[in-house]
């Protein structure tokens, strides 16, 4: 085993919001989690597609934005400090003589974990490339589909492509960072929060940020990275442009796939994985769990509040798994409080015994 | 109100013949999953991720596509001018005999 190994207790795939509450109930049984996903950032679904819009059958909550929902996942999990290897899809699983796995990334990070918790929803998000051929020469060489760490744009010059949410602000914030941004769509017209659009029409009126529309990228040039791009406008003319630039970030969206886990062996039906919901939500192999969309059984309901039962019931089976000869009993988070792994504790405040008298 | 005929072809070329309410405030794309047709529906009918794309073979008249639609199809994958999400349209007795296509996936 090499030394550069992430280890875990529990390997999470997927930071939707099942994913992320996985850690806190993971956490009050004291397991350690570590979580892989896709997309560059937390939250799923929940951040990717929709984060501005409310969900109102969390319970307890009558109205969350589904961005704010994974804000707060977040911060109730923070005191357990899960670890996190985002932008990168996990891409093979080997289980060990000692029935733990090794799972691997598309960027071959490995993570050791006694057990594996699926909460992959609809599989991961492969983003929608734009159709230039040989564009993957210039994948990661200036070439990205998401974006990870802005501060890598600093001082350089930038072409976004796409007219929704994700270009609008990703212009935005790097109309600050970046030397130069160019937003180029297909359209006139962009589809996002009103305040992102109004934004963006301030930055180009201030020149912050160049706005080509409607125009398309149509090639790539440079030796070994991304040096230039060809822009066709799309006018009565089709005037070319070739834009010198040392980045470019097509965001056309994202469309879901299961992905290489369906090659891992487990059962699957109509895209899901197969699990026993009578019991523990796990899979046709022990030690591998399914949790929230990703999974399927009598009576499935593919809701978010669902994923957080499962994951719940799903980290008792990891624990007594784990520590077969451990006996383990719940105790009430208002009784136990939380004790984080960062040495914070939560707890209730203790009431007060005291005699009230007449003087 | 009465159910009406809707005729389903799926991306194999199959036609499914299906039976629609319309006093059950569903749309096209809930009438697929409803009857086991292969259409994700992955943002759950918010106009957000064109898998419930489809074709419209019928000359119905559906209406103009509406602003969330419209520019959720400028982004998707083979789009052609009778391209509808199916979440965006929902299932009244004007709709009786229509026949839609399944787009293909992404």
């Amino acid at each position: 085993m090499t030394q550069d190994m992430i280890t875990t207790d529990i390997l999470i795939i997927g930071a939707g919001p099942t994913g992320l509450f996985t850690v806190f109930e993971a956490g009050l049984l004291k397991l350690k989690c570590h979580i892989i996903d896709a997309l560059a950032q937390p939250g799923g679904q929940c951040s990717e597609l929709y984060p501005k819009k409310p969900i109102y059958d969390i319970p307890g909550f009558p109205e969350v934005l589904a961005g704010d929902l994974v804000d707060n996942l977040m911060k109730q999990i923070e005191p357990f400090q899960p670890g996190f290897t985002l932008g990168e899809r996990a891409q093979t699983i080997d289980k060990q003589e000692d029935g733990s796995f090794i799972v691997t990334t598309s960027k071959g990070t490995k993570h050791h974990a006694k057990v594996v918790a699926i909460a992959g929803g609809l599989g991961s998000f492969e983003p929608r490339k734009p159709a230039i051929e040989g564009i993957e020469k210039y994948e990661d060489k200036g070439l990205v589909y998401m974006i990870k760490d802005p501060e890598v744009y600093r001082d350089k010059k930038v072409v976004i492509a796409g007219g929704g949410d994700s270009a609008l602000d990703w212009s935005i914030f790097l109309a600050d960072v970046a030397a130069e941004v160019t937003l180029v769509h297909r359209r006139e017209e962009f589809r996002g929060a009103l305040d992102s659009v109004e934004k963006v029409q301030d930055l180009v009126d201030e020149n912050k940020i160049r706005l080509v529309t409607p125009a398309e990228i149509l090639d790539i040039k440079g030796d070994d990275k991304v040096e230039s791009v060809l822009l066709q406008h799309n006018d009565e003319a089709k005037r070319m442009e070739v834009i010198e630039c040392d980045a470019f970030i097509p965001l056309f969206g994202l469309a879901p796939k299961l992905g290489p886990i369906a090659d891992w062996g487990l059962e699957i039906e109509k895209n899901a994985i197969k699990v026993d919901n009578t019991l523990d939500y796990q899979t046709n192999i022990p030690g591998i769990y399914a949790i929230g969309d990703v999974n399927t059984y009598p009576g499935k309901l593919k809701l978010i509040l669902c994923g957080f039962h499962e994951a719940t019931l799903m980290c008792q089976s990891a624990y007594q798994r784990i520590f077969p000869d451990k006996c383990y009993v719940m105790k009430y988070t208002t009784v136990g409080g939380i004790n984080g792994f960062d040495g914070s504790r939560k707890e209730a405040e203790k009431a007060v015994v005291k005699k009230i008298g007449n003087h | 109100m009465e159910d009406i005929n809707i005729t389903i072809i799926d991306r194999e070329g199959k036609e499914h013949k299906v039976l629609a309410p319309t006093d059950m405030n569903m749309n096209l794309m809930e009438v697929c999953k409803s009857y086991d047709l292969p259409v994700q529906a992955v943002c759950g009918g918010m106009a957000m991720c064109a898998t419930c794309q489809c074709y419209i073979i019928s000359d119905h008249d559906l209406g103009e596509r509406n602003d969330d639609e419209q520019a959720m199809l400028w982004e998707a994958s083979y789009v052609k001018d009778n391209s509808r999400l199916g979440c965006q349209i929902p299932i009244t007795e004007d709709l009786n005999g229509l026949v839609i296509e399944l787009a293909p996936e992404d």
